[in-house]
């Protein structure tokens, strides 16, 4: 590159630099959410790290879902350190003060846990008293729900605690988590054994601190083998730390994706604009050619003006970044599991930004590839200089490297290669439909313009496909903008429809569980002394997969040639019962209803456990119940409509199979009004206190609160591309208005009217706001239908109104954004003009 | 100081044709002609008639459809785009009908682009020179814009000559000026193809302006119809002379 390049490049922005500046503006939100978001993963990366012990609390904890056998124990005593214990479980908490219960999180603790880290409490000295004293420390959401203050009494099975504080950070447990169980603290000495029956599930964990020379993983590791066979799961702080990085590196790559697609929409402006930009400066292009400067030297006048500008984006989009990532510990609080302390990172900052300007100057070279084809002949011949539109080697090159790098990126950046590639495809989709509306509007109004119509109707119209119009730009950002709004609107309604759909009409809405098989007949009476009907009653057993087609679980994950699954290894609770329910259809073989005792027994499975188990019917099952192998055969495969609020199981036995094995019951029931609801769980939790219950009301607020803070991180990240479509939009309407002041000017010295010249404008964006905010919506739809099918597996929901709404809206938006841009327009002398145009 | 003498311009055969529409459209005719170091030369003939089209040909700005141009013993047809480019811009000067200045550059900016096209870094002082000698002296920092449009064409005159070329081609360079200004464009002119021996190719419409240079090329329906080369200077003189004015018509 010769160094006249330089100096020329740096020359030729004068009086364009804040042009330039507009233009790479459209890029800035994007870099911006790439540095802040990598930014922020990395501190959040280094905060895991440094608090990995405390996310623990522990060195090593051991875990199992019934109480440890004595070979268990005994590896436990082996192990040594120090050790305290903690056993959990879901029931009723009673507050007999407000006569109000719940269900709650019981976690009986022994001094000691958390060795590192603090349950932090309020009153801060409650986290240590409550131990000694026998109290209880609960969840915030609880004492606000119920009004209970420190003081009040709370019963748990049939042992009343003194409530000593709130509980407010604790090791393990986020509050997103928490909200649906909260917690109750209790020691450990004091919990109602009675709860823990066999059947209902528990929780046992032992904790233990090492002296600091003590390997943990060296410790347990060569006993993770025996333990797994014995169902009792091992955690070190490597473990943990290895498993909070995956979960959290998933959501904010998946965040950082999101992301990207304002880089995109920023970049196809900031590409439309240097378009609009180096057309204008064919004539000098042309000049130098004349003079003899080569082709790629002219060229790379304005790649490197580009660069010095994009450059300038990135650094700007940068330090927008850093601002942002302040916030993000704020917006992601309820999902994170340790304080992020704020500290720039450089490695995101340069990637973010790198990633930023590679991106913008790729799409960017598109038009600069034409400046090859300005011949130096447009010197000699005056009027408009035209670059042409021939699509080279190069141009197809450059297409397929942002093809790949944005495939490429996608993928690296997304938790799956799955999702990477149906972003990529996604994202593809979107932009080439936009497009192409785009065009074929274009194409339409050129070669068949609407007859009929007044002056400034044609007019306006014809803007559309004039020269340098912004048609494709304001296309893509207006329908992107509503693309992404419509989706997200269409997805929310869907999902709350799905949940509020369940506890609709005549179906159950209060369930009563973990009630013993001798507890049937009281609780029943209990529920119908309340006046209501109980709607089912189904058993339930808990059991394992011993054997799937004669090979043993337990030798299948030993054997690398086989697959073994979730399903193979999860706790299964499954029922008896002589008939389907109105949520299931048989797909395959028939349904056995019962069983006389004679060979093994004949099961329906659900299709997607069967998938996952590779089962057929005819294909033989050994379950584990409590150590005693169950021999049964499939016979049926059944779908399952998981959406209703009812008991549902992966496996069903026939009546008069399962007569023998430890059971325990759940009941339903309906209930037409909060009080109701409350009235009976609390008359159920007082005479049976280990049955628990859940209120579907209940489940609908906890869902509402989780949903809508996962929707605010939603709103939050899709904010980028919508804020940068706005930019975009503002750029394209500048650079027209460069455009149409020439025109109005003409028009205007020719005797058109103020009003006349307004018009024209008025119409040309509200046929762009139509088209755009139309095609929009039809793609959210389209979105919006693969969503609710395939993550959702419903019936999409259409807010009509909402979505006119949104399309009224991007009419306003575009009208407004016109009228602004015709202001001033009609003013400008024509010497002015004329000046300026040389 | 002069420049080499001999053939600087060597046109032989030249045709082009566009195919733009129905049917192709020949502009140029088999046009051959050649001029010597030194020379100034005249292009006229009716608008339309394919001038522009010649000197954008003999500049190597365009290829012919058949036919060679040799420009400073190189023959550009078989030349690459920036092998043409390069022998441009050593031996090559334009002033064009609508100045072509860069808006963004200064005047003496704009005169010393040819010269760092060279990769030379130390042309202020003589950029300055030339402005100075096209009576700009004053308005070396002034933007286009900023400047009348004979005073742009002055600069465009400094500029097509600070690399000192073999050979200045000039496609209507008074036609957007008024008598005045245009005549003193056209001493300028003169007087820098005098001082540094450069060829001078003109195109106009201006029967003053033809008639002031050694040789004047007729076109039209693009094809030569009268040399006053290969008549004798005198001879065409006085046959130009004898010229309607209405046939060099401004249409
Ligand atoms: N790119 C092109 N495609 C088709 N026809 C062209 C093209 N360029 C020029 N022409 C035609 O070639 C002919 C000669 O054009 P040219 O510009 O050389 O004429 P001219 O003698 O310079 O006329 P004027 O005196 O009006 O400038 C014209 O009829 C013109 O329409
Ligand atoms: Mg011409």
């Amino acid at each position: 590159m010769e160094g006249w390049v330089w100096r020329f490049a740096r020359r030729d922005t004068r009086g364009n630099r804040g042009r330039l500046a507009l233009f790479v503006s459209s890029m800035v939100l994007g870099v911006a959410a790439l540095v802040s978001i990598n930014s922020f993963g990395d501190n959040l990366r280094a905060a895991i790290d440094e608090e990995a012990k405390t996310l623990l609390g522990a060195d090593l904890s051991l875990e199992s879902g019934a109480p440890f056998n004595d070979r268990v124990e005994a590896i436990v005593d082996s192990l040594g350190g120090i050790q305290s214990r903690r056993t959990s479980f879901a029931s009723m908490a009673y507050f007999p003060r407000t006569e109000s219960s719940r269900l709650v999180t019981v976690r009986g603790n022994e001094p000691g846990f958390p060795f590192y880290g603090a349950v932090e409490t309020d009153p801060p000295e409650a986290a240590q008293t409550y131990l000694k004293t026998g109290g209880a420390l609960i969840d915030g959401t609880l004492m606000q729900q119920f009004d209970i203050a420190i003081g009040d009494s709370m019963r748990i099975g049939s042992v009343t605690y003194r409530v000593e504080g709130r509980l407010l950070q604790t090791p393990r447990e986020s509050a997103a988590v928490m909200l649906f169980s909260p917690r109750v603290y209790v020691p450990l000495s004091r919990l109602d054994a009675s709860l823990l029956s066999a059947g209902s599930r528990a929780d046992y964990e032992v904790y233990f601190k090492f002296e600091d020379t003590r390997d943990a993983d060296a410790a347990i590791d060569p006993l993770r083998d025996e333990l797994r066979e014995y169902r009792v799961g091992a955690d070190t702080v490597k473990e943990e730390r290895e498993n909070w990085d995956e979960a959290l590196t998933n959501l904010y790559r998946f965040l950082g994706l999101v992301g990207f697609t304002a880089l995109l929409l920023g970049s196809l402006g900031v590409a439309s604009a240097v378009s609009v930009y180096v057309r204008q400066r064919v004539h000098t292009i042309a000049l130098l050619r004349c003079y003899g400067a080569s082709t790629a030297s002219t060229v790379w006048v304005y790649v490197l003006q580009t660069g010095v500008m994009g450059l300038f984006g990135a650094g700007v989009g940068s330090a927008v970044g850093i601002g942002i990532q302040t916030l993000i510990p704020r917006i992601l609080a309820d999902f994170l599991p340790v304080d992020v302390a704020f500290s720039i990172s450089w490695p995101a900052v340069f990637m973010g930004s790198g990633i930023g300007l590679g991106v913008t100057l790729l799409f960017a070279l598109l038009p600069l590839l034409s400046l090859r084809e300005v011949s130096p002949l447009s010197a000699l011949r005056s009027g408009i200089g035209s670059t042409s539109h021939k699509r080279g080697l190069a141009w197809w090159l450059t297409v397929g490297l942002i093809g790949l790098g944005t495939t490429g990126f996608a993928v690296v950046q997304a938790p799956t290669l799955t999702m990477g590639l149906a972003y990529a495809g996604g994202i593809l989709v979107v932009f080439l439909l936009l497009a192409a509306t785009a065009r074929i509007l274009v194409l339409v109004m050129l070669r068949r313009p609407p007859q009929q119509v007044s002056y400034t109707i044609k007019q306006g119209i014809a803007n559309l496909h004039r020269p340098n119009n912004q048609t494709l730009t304001m296309m893509l950002a207006l329908g992107l903008g509503t693309f992404l709004v419509t989706t997200m609107l269409v997805s929310e309604r869907t999902l709350v429809s799905q949940v509020s759909l369940a506890g609709s009409g005549e179906r159950p809405n209060l369930i009563f569980y973990d009630i013993q098989p001798d507890q049937v007949a009281p609780v029943r009476a209990t529920i119908e002394g309340e006046g209501l009907a109980v709607m089912d009653a189904v058993p339930i057993v808990t059991m394992r997969i011993h054997s799937v087609k004669g090979h043993t679980v337990a030798s299948m994950r030993e054997d690398s040639t086989m697959r073994t699954t979730w399903a193979h290894r999860r706790e299964y609770r499954s029922t008896f019962r002589g008939s389907l329910t109105d949520s299931e259809t048989v797909v395959e073989g028939a349904f056995t209803g019962s069983y006389d005792g004679v060979g093994p027994i004949p099961i329906s499975m659900e299709a997607e456990v069967a998938r996952e188990l590779d089962v057929a019917v005819g294909d033989p099952v050994v379950w584990d119940i409590q150590g005693i192998e169950l021999p049964s055969v499939v016979t049926s495969i059944r779908e399952v409509d998981w959406r209703r609020m009812q008991t549902n199981f992966f496996a069903v036995f026939p009546e008069g199979s399962l007569d023998r094995a430890p059971a325990w019951y759940v009941m339903m029931t309906r209930v037409d009004s909060e009080e109701a609801s409350a009235r009976v769980q609390r008359s159920v939790v007082r005479a049976q206190p280990n049955v628990s219950s859940i209120d579907l009301a209940l489940v609908l607020e906890v869902f509402d609160a989780i949903f809508s803070r996962i929707a605010f991180v939603a709103r939050f990240m899709a904010l980028f591309s919508i804020l940068t479509g706005l930019v975009v939009l503002a750029g394209a309407v500048l650079i027209s208005r460069f455009q149409r002041i020439e025109e109005s000017v003409l028009l205007k010295t020719l005797g058109a009217s103020r009003r006349t010249v307004v018009r024209i404008m008025s119409v040309e964006y509200l046929v762009l706001g139509i088209v755009a905010s139309l095609t929009g919506i039809v793609l959210a739809l389209g979105a919006g239908w693969l969503i609710s099918y395939f993550v959702f597996e419903a019936d999409m929901v259409v807010p009509g109104g909402s979505i006119l709404l949104i399309m009224g809206s991007v009419l306003v938006l575009t009208l407004g954004i016109g009228h602004v841009n015709s202001r001033g327009v009609y003013d400008r002398s024509a010497l002015d003009v004329l000046r300026s145009e040389v | 100081m002069t420049k080499a003498a001999g053939v600087v311009l060597d046109v032989v055969d030249l045709t082009k044709t566009y195919r733009s529409g129905e049917r192709p459209l020949t502009v140029l005719d088999g046009v051959r002609f050649s001029i010597q170091g030194g020379d100034t030369c005249a292009i006229v003939g009716p608008s339309g008639s394919g001038k522009t089209t010649l000197l954008g040909l003999c500049a190597g700005l365009d290829a012919p459809t058949e036919g060679s141009v040799t420009l400073c013993s190189h023959d550009l047809g078989s030349l690459t785009e920036d092998e043409r480019a390069t022998v441009r811009n050593k031996h090559v000067g334009f002033v064009f009908q609508s100045f072509r200045l860069i808006p963004t550059l200064t005047a003496l900016e704009n005169v010393m682009v040819p010269a760092e096209l060279q990769g030379r870094n130390d042309v202020r002082e003589e950029a300055a020179t030339l402005l100075t000698e096209v009576g700009l002296g004053d308005r070396m920092n002034h933007f286009p814009s900023q400047l009348s449009g004979g005073e742009q064409q002055r600069v465009a005159l400094a500029r097509a000559f600070i690399n000192k070329p073999d050979i200045l081609f000039a496609d209507e360079p008074t036609g957007n000026l008024d008598a005045e200004t245009g005549s003193h464009i056209v001493d300028l002119l003169f007087t820098l193809n005098k001082v540094a021996g450069t060829t001078l190719v003109l195109v106009t419409h201006d029967l003053d302006l033809a008639n002031m240079t050694d040789r004047i090329i007729r076109l039209h329906g693009g094809r030569v119809v009268s040399d006053s080369a290969s008549t004798g200077q005198a001879a065409d003189r006085m046959g130009l002379g004898s010229v309607q004015p209405d046939t060099l018509d401004e249409a």
